[in-house]
């Protein structure tokens, strides 16, 4: 059964003039790595708000079409219970963070499920691990640098250890490194734990060779849904407004003007030197 | 020009966040510093702009010493963009926002008006021209907060992670719009960590780690250098990452520009077949 579904969810905020979401129809499974990209403004955010029931349970606004998690309709349940299902890590860390100390925002998702106190420094520093600030864990989170933050933002829904984690461009003020290990903890937990991922991001070049899913929004829409091998084999994507890969990019461009390479189009850097390695290789 | 004499800064917690950094930028330039969070990338611009005074060492901007002058000064030849716009948008409406300083730098309201216009064409916004900055996207409140600065035409402009929740036209445009300032001879200082935008750019790179610079080269010669790019926490671009891949290929080691590895990888896949 599908984790997520919506069925042609269409949304405008209070007051405004254009629907901010047209008639989306997607189906995300149990376990999936799926990344949603599109142009800025093109509703990403948007879309991932239904699935945690801020809409329509926090911004009203007019909806239309249905959004499930699990089967349950988000309409009719409100976001405390959605959350035990659905972690949400939002685009900018100051909105989430608000406790006097980083453990404290950690376990305050934790403390509102009523766990006993062991199992809850269990969870706490498990996710603090993970993310690497157990060392920050007395520190206030408006004291820490920006991709700090992202981490303590991260840290809070993972100790949830809830069955979907919706991450909006959670790495985007970490340093290159630090992103990196972020999204193999976050592909960690997706292949280890089965938790299904859910990320918004424009940076395909740092997270393409993680997904099994893409999904492509453009003004409201979704226009590509599918594979990402398949989705990036043709220059569309591009048009549309993603950046794709550069190791993608160079694939295509090679294979337009005619190289003999493989079909298995590459989504990394380590997968398009192995494609090239053999093409060499053969005699 | 911008210049720093062995600057040293602390901040008052105590943390020592520059050491010892001296550098020359001169006009026309196009500089990006990197560097892992917390190397001191930020707290070095916002010397530039006069926000932050040295604890130790000078900085001069156009042969005047920032220590001597105030912020709203300085801001009229250098134009700063804060990384999280919300730390920078006040107005209701995106057109009170870009116009607030040019208000307040005297300008005539025609001139105004024609700057306003301008800039919200150049980053696309000119449809959210009565919109509330808050109702934005954090990706487009990112441009209002670049095009704010931009409509001012600072001489030396620095951006503190313009390409942040920016999409591939968007950085797209603002690529164009950089290499559009350097034929103005403007000065143009960004922050980054996103290698992929650096290596499309190919500007001088200042390499950041610990408060101190530990590279400053072109691009090229500095993004294809795995060794000195770990310590500042950086990955290279895919590109430098597929030839560091093929040494056995003999292909030149400084490439990260993707047309440039098609030339050169289709010369040896065509020899190859031949």
């Amino acid at each position: 059964m599908a984790v997520i579904e919506t069925k042609n969810v269409t949304y405008t905020y209070p007051g405004g003039t254009k629907q901010s979401i047209t008639n989306i129809s997607i189906s995300i499974e149990k376990g999936e790595f799926t990344l949603i990209t599109g142009p800025s403004g093109c509703g990403k955010t948007t879309l991932c708000r239904c699935f945690n029931g801020l809409i329509p349970h926090f911004y009203q606004g007019e909806l239309e079409g249905k959004t499930l998690i699990s089967g349950m309709n988000v309409v009719d349940h409100p976001i405390h219970e959605l959350a035990k299902r659905v972690g949400f890590v939002f685009q900018n860390p100051e909105n989430q963070l608000f406790a006097l100390s980083v453990e404290k925002d950690v376990a305050f998702g934790l403390e509102n499920l009523g766990l006993p106190r062991e199992e809850m420094r269990k969870k706490v520093d498990w996710a603090l691990n993970l993310t690497g600030i157990y060392d920050l864990r007395e520190r206030a989170p408006y004291e820490l640098s920006g991709g700090q933050q992202q981490r303590v933002a991260i840290a809070s829904v993972l100790a949830m250890q809830p069955d979907v984690i919706v991450l909006d461009e959670p790495t985007s003020f970490l340093d290159p490194l630090s992103a990196k290990k972020i999204f193999e903890v976050i592909y960690d937990l997706n292949k280890k734990l089965s938790i299904t991922v859910v990320l918004v991001e424009h940076r395909l070049d740092l997270t393409a060779k993680y997904a099994n899913h893409i999904i492509i929004m453009d003004e409201g829409k979704v226009v590509q849904d599918g594979d990402p091998r398949e989705i990036l084999r043709t220059e569309e994507a591009r048009l549309v407004g993603v950046g794709i890969p550069k190791a993608t990019l160079l694939y295509q461009i090679l294979k337009k003007d005619g190289a003999k390479l493989g079909e298995t189009v590459p989504l990394s850097s380590d997968e398009m030197a192995a494609m090239i390695k053999e093409a060499l290789g053969k005699p | 020009m911008i210049e720093a004499k062995a600057v040293y800064f602390t901040y008052r917690s105590g943390v020592e966040a520059l050491k010892d950094v001296s550098v020359t930028i001169k006009d026309g330039e196009f500089v990006a510093i990197m560097g892992q969070n917390g190397a001191g990338k930020t707290t070095l611009v916002k010397h530039f702009n006069g926000l932050l005074k040295p604890t130790k060492g000078q900085i001069l901007v156009n042969n005047v010493d920032v220590s001597k002058v105030s912020v709203a000064t300085l801001s009229k030849n250098v134009g700063f963009v804060f990384q999280n716009p919300d730390h920078q948008l006040f107005s209701e409406t995106v057109e009170e926002e870009i116009s607030f300083a040019l208000k307040n730098f005297g300008f005539e309201e025609t001139t105004v008006e024609n700057r306003v216009t301008w800039a919200l064409n150049l980053l696309g916004l000119a449809q959210y021209r009565k919109t509330s900055p808050f109702m934005l996207s954090g990706g487009e409140r990112k441009r209002v907060a670049l095009a704010s600065v931009l409509a001012w035409n600072p001489e030396i402009l620095i951006l503190d992670e313009p390409t942040i929740g920016q999409d591939y036209q968007q950085k797209e445009k603002l690529r164009q719009f950089v290499l559009q300032m350097r034929t103005q001879r403007k000065t143009v200082i960004i922050v980054t960590h996103d290698v992929e935008f650096v290596a499309e750019c190919n500007p001088r790179i200042l390499l950041m780690r610990e408060g101190k610079i530990i590279a400053d080269g072109e691009a090229r010669a500095i993004l294809t250098k795995p060794d000195i790019l770990e310590q500042a926490s950086i990955v290279p671009p895919q590109i430098a990452q597929i030839f560091l891949q093929l040494p056995e290929l003999n292909l030149p080691n400084d490439v990260i520009d993707v047309y440039e590895a098609r030339t050169l990888l289709l010369n040896k896949l065509e020899s190859r077949t031949k």
